[in-house]
């Protein structure tokens, strides 16, 4: 789960991590109120969206003239931005972070997450703040100090004290030695504590009167350690997730919208990322990556139709069922019974393997549903392209007729 | 000879009253399995299909002799589970259950170091030697004795390459499923080592996925160790950067963990790589010269 940069904000300085003075603001007349309070050299106006790259997107804006504030509030609230991560469709800006510009002397980069090799969290350093990570890693890896941690003992001075002269901290600014080391345990703490995924600092800057500020900050959380923390539950935003995506967990599938036309619905991760690979290598693209889980009934089938027919994209649906402990005649009960209750007006082909496949197959067949049974996986995949092709050419010769 | 169980191998169930635990529990026993305790605590007394429950693995351990556990907990005990087990002496434990925190694997996962146990999962179908002894929750039926060790990520996909071999009747000695969880107990590299020791064992398939870099490892120790023929697929060529794919740990971040630079990468270690999942069986079947 993503959060708002304002919250992570917050949280960081719950751990006592320094961050810039600020305010969630959602209309220009809070905008007003709030610069005025603020009553700071410099203010920056931040559009909060799961995105990044808001800045080169205009979605960042820097007045000395407290006056100017409300305006510029004006024009980024209820924008579409439009960035490298939010795709051509853009997210809209609903709310902002106003707060106070920091004089930057220097700027730094800090992550902490977990390294999968090892199985222990590290942090990420560098001295190239404000530049993306991976660019860093590419082009200039020895730029970049990462700091193991033990999690049996956590946090150490020493492993503040790696990372700190490992990135010549001490001959950029000595005063800040301390504070570092200190702000590491701090994001060690919240990043245990919370069960994060990942903390990201970019840019940490070091300002002019020698401080060190959390001038942005980016936290997402562990889906599977949320059960322990109602307060990081709180700050989910679900305007900022697919509509479809939010009605599929609600249903407990996963589900993930992708741009293609085919959608199929799966048991099972593994096999649901296969299936999307066979339509693309049978020719054709995936609407979506949907696994309706190990124990597949009629009501997830019939949850996965209706969120599959409400993508306008899907021009066909594949399902892709492999038995284990699941049987196959009772998932293909559950597709007729699911399909009285959702009316599929798209061509679809079932593929049945594994335990009492036969039986499934043989109940589709007589169910005098519009339907295709198979029993091959490449062969079905195939069958689905070769018929919503026929449904495109079928649907662009009527389009031209109608010229 | 097969790799980490077999007909010999004394199970214990960790939450075997639970809906899940029992009816597995029960599959794994009819499938031939030596399922000799269960632990669920404050139920000890009771029985489950004829195997005697304990309120804790040092219980169990201490009256059946059990060596292998097989957890059912689910995840907010989970990690604790895991621990109680090794803590109680057991050498293999394979943890099914889906959704631990990554925190708490972290911690058990470090707890782990040092010690004698080896853990399998979490978030896995388990391990089954075919034809001997099943600990988990793969069908058994599609499993066939043969000559490839299969190791995987995933759960389904695993069944639909093993459903090919026994369809070619190539058959399997062990299959793992080291499970789709950022932070897990066994990776492709001990398992590939293993099979590479494994006299029945005359081929490898190994079912990667998007995210992290087990199967680069996997590729870098294949170059330099094993001579057996190894087929691979990779599961999400058509995956977006930046989302998770079901599996916690399926997901291609900061542009590392794509499906083709794994592809690439293994089959510069000399490994037959499906671009078709359909076709792992036959490539197999032609790496064996059959």
């Amino acid at each position: 789960m993503n959060i708002h940069e304002f919250q992570a904000k917050a949280l960081f300085s719950q751990f006592g991590v320094p961050v810039p003075r600020g305010k969630e603001i959602k209309n220009p007349k809070a905008a007003a109120k709030w610069a005025a309070q603020l009553n700071s050299p410099v203010y920056v106006v931040k559009a909060q969206i799961h995105a990044g790259g808001r800045g080169k997107a205009g979605g960042v804006k820097i007045t000395k003239n407290q006056a100017e504030v409300p305006g510029l509030a004006q024009e980024l609230i209820g924008k579409k931005l439009v960035t490298h991560q939010t795709g051509p469709k853009g997210r809209k800006v609903r709310r902002l972070l106003i707060e106070e510009g920091a004089g930057i002397a220097k700027e730094l980069y800090l992550s902490l997450l977990v390294d999968r090799d090892s199985g222990w969290p590290v942090f990420i350093a560098s001295t190239e703040g404000g530049m993306e990570i991976e660019e860093v890693a590419a082009h200039t890896p020895e730029k970049i100090i990462k700091e193991l941690i033990d999690p049996a003992v956590g946090f150490q001075g020493y492993n503040g004290r790696n990372v700190a002269f490992g990135i010549g901290l001490n001959s950029m600014e000595p005063a800040v030695l301390n504070p570092f080391v200190q702000m590491l345990g701090n994001l060690y703490r919240l990043f245990m504590d919370k069960n994060a995924a990942m903390v990201e600092i970019n840019p940490l800057v070091i300002t002019t009167d020698k401080k060190l500020i959390a001038l942005d900050g980016k936290v997402s959380f562990d889906d599977n350690g949320l059960f322990k923390h109602a307060d990081v539950q709180a700050m989910r935003d679900l305007h900022e997730e697919e509509p479809l995506e939010i009605e599929a967990t609600a249903n407990n599938l996963n589900y993930v919208k992708l741009d293609g036309n085919i959608g199929c619905m799966v048991n099972g991760a593994g096999l649901a990322m296969a299936t999307m690979d066979v339509i693309k290598l049978a020719g054709s693209e995936p609407a979506n990556f949907l696994d309706v889980g190990g124990g597949a009934t009629k009501e997830t089938v019939a949850a996965g139709f209706r969120i599959l027919l409400k993508d306008k994209n899907v021009k066909g649906i594949f399902i892709n069922i492999f038995g284990g402990i699941v049987r196959c005649e009772r998932i293909a009960h559950g597709v007729i019974e699911a399909a009285k209750e959702v009316q599929i007006n798209v061509p679809l082909v079932v593929r049945l393997q594994g335990t009492n496949a036969e039986e499934g197959r043989t109940l589709l067949k007589e169910s005098g549903m519009k339907l295709d049974v198979a029993n091959d996986l490449w062969e079905a995949a195939q069958k689905i392209v070769a018929m919503t092709g026929k449904a495109r050419k079928k649907r662009a010769a009527a389009g031209e007729a109608g010229h | 000879m097969s790799i980490l169980v077999n007909k010999n191998t004394r199970v214990v169930v960790q939450g075997i009253t639970g809906k899940e635990g029992s009816f597995h529990a029960t599959q794994c026993k009819a499938y031939g399995t030596k399922v000799v305790a269960g632990v669920t605590p404050g139920k000890a007394g009771q029985e489950v299909e004829g195997i005697p429950v304990f309120n804790t693995v040092r219980d169990a351990v201490k009256k059946t002799a059990c060596d292998t556990s097989l957890i059912f907990v689910p995840p907010p005990f989970a990690a604790d589970a895991i621990l109680e087990a090794a803590d109680a002496g057991i050498k293999l434990i394979i943890c099914i259950t889906e959704g631990i925190p990554v925190n708490d694997m972290v911690r058990a996962k470090r707890a782990l170091r040092g010690r004698d146990t080896r853990l399998i999962g979490p978030n896995c179908p388990g391990v089954i030697t075919a034809d001997e002894c099943k600990i988990g929750i793969m069908p058994g039926f599609i499993h066939k004795k043969g000559r490839v060790g299969v190791v995987s990520r995933s759960g389904t996909l695993t069944y639909e390459a093993v459903n090919q071999l026994t369809n070619l009747g190539l058959g399997e000695t062990t299959c793992v499923g080291i499970g789709g969880d950022p932070v897990n107990g066994t990776n492709f590299v001990d398992v590939l080592a293993l099979f590479e020791k494994d006299p029945e064992t005359e081929a490898i398939v190994m079912i990667g996925e998007i995210g992290g870099d087990a199967e680069e490892k996997a590729a870098d120790f294949i170059k330099q160790h094993v001579r057996k023929p190894v087929v691979s697929f990779i599961a999400g060529i058509t995956a977006p950067p930046g989302r998770r794919m079901g599996h916690a740990g399926a997901i291609i971040s900061g542009g590392k963990g794509t499906a083709s630079e794994k592809m690439k990468t293994l089959e510069a270690a000399g490994v037959r790589v499906c671009k078709n999942p359909a076709e792992i069986g036959a490539t197999v079947q032609a790496a064996l010269g059959l």
